[in-house]
């Protein structure tokens, strides 16, 4: 045990957090506030998924059986809003929160009272956007995407859903800027740039890439609101503006954004392969490389969402030559993960389960990604259920599944108690039956003509349909087993873990106690030869 | 860190400062590519964007060629007109002026102002096509029930490319009631 870790018990009996609902409300310690995060990440996912079940059990049989169109739409946008929003991006702010301090030999994060407020906006942002399904006109039910002129039409809820995604993007802004100041300032004196491990990495990348495009956002939704109430003319064709605009300008922020919602992932399973594989991990540095190169080129591909809106021949050759091209660096990093695993003694613990299913769906996902890059094609599948599909496989199995995976891995670490395997392994085959079952079908009646966001269908997409229904409640029901390891887990049930939790993993992580102390590293540890992987 | 704490805690803020900095400027930068937008299309004609104020060239019509213009005329959503083109399309030479009428009619008993806005398909003819006087280059006002015959004078550039033989001319006609006639003006001013 290091000099750090007993100066860290020391310390807890100096300043142990402080009781009851104050200890939240004021926290300022990097474990409590990701802790928050996290759980206000799980909260969000079983309301956005139960607006998934009304999508689902809707769709469940052609007709209308359940509820109206205009109540289908404000579903399919919110689910879609919580889950980018409040379910995915705060459960990476939560890790980085908890992890990259303990990853880098940092005491805290390098702001804690900003990180502070960029936790409660949260909920103050999500309780405006909640409360708009109760007002006149119901919730936003334009698609996340928010294309005018028809989010124009959204009732009194419209300012709220424009304030709320602006807290949302204060709230990862203020975020991102506490994590690179974090990284950069703070790590432990031998820990070089490329000393650290991958998912300080990628979340060096992600936070750079919310820096820079989350305002961008931010302008496109004001536009909206001084076109609606302040006379401007932005995307008013009438007035001289183009609604195609806000189209370039969105997925000018939406493109980076998908990367801003997966390369953190890559991150927790760049961790994870090397433990259960017990090697090191394949092409450290030119896994670096090929996360920066995503990240450069999210920059220039964001038209590939717009081929249908016509454009220079010239502009759709550009847009799908950058876009495919992001399949190499891509491609370099499943490459190294196998290349991790080749002759690695690997077991198969619940996190390595899942990082493994996420390699292989997520690498679906982007195959059918590939496919949507080729413009001619693309006009075919536009708007279709393959595009449903495809950013699903790219977001559950892919993002959510790396959210999980990282859950298993450190949640020993957290709470100072191994999770149920046994549990574990079930919710892991159930989740990943369910979710093919779910989502491998709308490729089908996608490519076969089914539309996107419509609450009724032609009788010929009638099995597939009820199929993916099926699957989606199986999914649901099965992340209830997630919640039940998660509070037995919490509430101290189970084996006590050891401080290294796997088999010899590498990283300071793991060279605190079990339950990891409230703080830790009140001075910087050594890093070790051996301690990394490098 | 105890040991070097306030130098630390400098750096920290140089840093935090010069990232707020930064999601400031992208911010700007969003607004910025508004204009960049407008230039854009103004250049390329992406988007089918035509000239909107009159075009100045010279009429030297080459009789060896003919290029079909067809006409679309769209009313915008509630907006309680009729708007028609007199001919569905007509046949030019490249380099020669033609005027065509449009025909426009207030369903509605009240005083009305109306905005057609352009656009032109392919978008690669778009900035071939020249708009010498256009009823969408001002708001038109219309008393109840009024109806106005309305002329575009427009000129095909001889520079149109070979494979283009066919230009769509489409009209939106908006009723502008909803914008402010200041903010709606300034728009278009910036647009010229
Ligand atoms: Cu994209």
């Amino acid at each position: 045990m290091t000099s750090a870790v007993i100066d860290a018990h020391l310390s807890e009996e100096h300043h142990g957090p402080a009781k009851g609902i104050r200890r939240w409300l004021y926290t300022t310690n990097h474990k409590d506030i990701g802790s928050m995060y996290l759980v206000f990440s799980l909260v969000m996912f079983l309301v956005g998924g139960s607006m998934a079940l009304v999508i689902r059990s809707e769709l469940f049989t052609p007709g209308l059986q359940f509820v109206d169109p205009a109540f289908f739409n404000q579903m399919t946008t919110m689910h879609a809003l919580i889950m980018v929003f409040g379910a995915v991006m705060p459960a990476f702010v939560g890790l980085a929160n908890w992890m990259v301090p303990l990853m880098i030999g940092a005491p805290d994060m390098a702001l804690p009272r900003m990180n502070n407020w960029s936790f409660w906006i949260l909920p103050v942002a999500f309780g405006m956007l909640g409360s708009t399904l109760f007002m006149d006109g119901g919730a936003p039910a334009s698609g996340w995407t928010m294309y005018p002129p028809l989010v124009l039409q959204t009732g009194d809820a419209f300012p709220f859903l424009i304030f709320s995604v602006h807290l949302m993007g204060l709230s990862s802004i203020m975020g991102a800027i506490n994590v690179i100041v974090t990284i950069i300032n703070m790590r432990a004196p031998d820990m070089t740039l490329l000393k650290m491990p991958m998912f300080v990495w990628t979340w060096l990348i992600t936070a750079y890439l919310l820096i820079a495009v989350m305002p961008v956002l931010a302008g496109a939704v004001t536009m909206l609101l001084t076109d609606q109430f302040f006379g401007t003319s932005f995307f008013l064709a009438a007035g001289g503006g183009d609604p195609v605009m806000f189209q370039h300008i969105f997925w000018f922020f939406g493109h980076p954004e998908v990367y801003i919602m997966i390369l953190p992932a890559f991150g927790v399973v760049s961790e994870i392969i090397p433990t259960f594989s017990r090697k090191p991990l394949f092409g450290h540095d030119s896994m670096v490389y090929a996360a920066s190169s995503i990240a450069f080129l999210s920059f220039i591909v964001w038209a590939h969402h717009m081929f249908t809106t016509g454009m220079p021949l010239t502009g759709q050759l550009f847009f799908m030559f950058a876009t495919m091209l992001i399949a190499v660096p891509t491609g370099v990093k499943v490459f190294n993960w196998v290349g991790t695993m080749w002759r690695g003694a690997m077991t198969f613990e619940t996190p390595m389960l899942f990082a493994l299913a996420f390699v292989v769906l997520f690498t679906i996902g982007g195959f059918s990604g590939l496919m949507l890059a080729i413009a001619p094609a693309d006009i075919q599948y536009h708007d279709s259920y393959f595009v449903v599909a495809h950013f699903h496989y790219v977001l559950v199995p892919g993002a959510v599944f790396g959210i999980m995976a990282g859950v298993y891995y450190w949640m020993p670490k957290w709470t100072g108690r191994m999770y149920d395997e046994r549990l574990g392994q079930i919710h892991f085959w159930l989740s990943t039956i369910f979710v093919n079952l779910t989502f491998f079908p709308m490729h089908f009646v996608g490519l076969a003509g089914m539309p996107r966001r419509i609450p009724d269908y032609s009788t010929q997409f009638a099995d597939f349909n009820s199929v993916a229904s099926i699957g989606a409640i199986g999914y649901g029901v099965s992340q209830l087993l997630f919640v039940y390891i998660v509070v037995k887990c919490v509430r101290r049930q189970g084996e006590t873990a050891t401080d290294m939790v796997w088999d010899h993993p590498k990283g300071l992580e793991w060279t605190v106690p079990s339950p990891a102390p409230y703080h830790t590293f009140d001075t910087p540890p050594r890093v070790t030869e051996g301690a990394t992987f490098h | 860190m105890k040991d070097n704490g306030s130098d630390n805690r400098k750096e920290t803020l140089q840093l935090a400062g010069r990232l707020v900095l930064m999601a400031c400027a992208m911010f700007g930068f969003g607004f910025l590519l508004v204009p960049l937008y407008d230039a854009f299309c103004e250049i390329t004609g992406f988007g089918g964007r035509t000239n909107q104020a009159a075009a100045v060239i010279e009429e030297r019509a080459d009789a060896s060629r003919e290029i079909r213009i067809e006409f679309v005329t769209t009313v915008n959503e509630y907006a309680p007109f009729e708007f028609e083109a007199q001919l569905p399309g007509m046949t030019v030479h490249p380099g020669g002026m033609y005027e065509a009428i449009f025909m426009a009619r207030n369903l509605a008993d009240r005083d009305m102002i109306a905005q057609a806005v352009p656009s032109v398909a392919p978008a690669q003819a778009a900035r071939y096509f020249k708009k010498l006087e256009c009823f969408c280059f001002s708001q038109q006002e219309f008393g109840p029930g009024e109806e106005k015959d309305m002329p575009v004078r427009f000129i095909v550039d001889s520079e149109l490319p070979d494979y283009i033989d066919t230009i769509t001319l489409s009209y939106t006609f908006f009723d502008t009631a909803r914008l402010s006639d200041n903010s709606s003006a300034a728009r278009h001013g910036s647009k010229q």
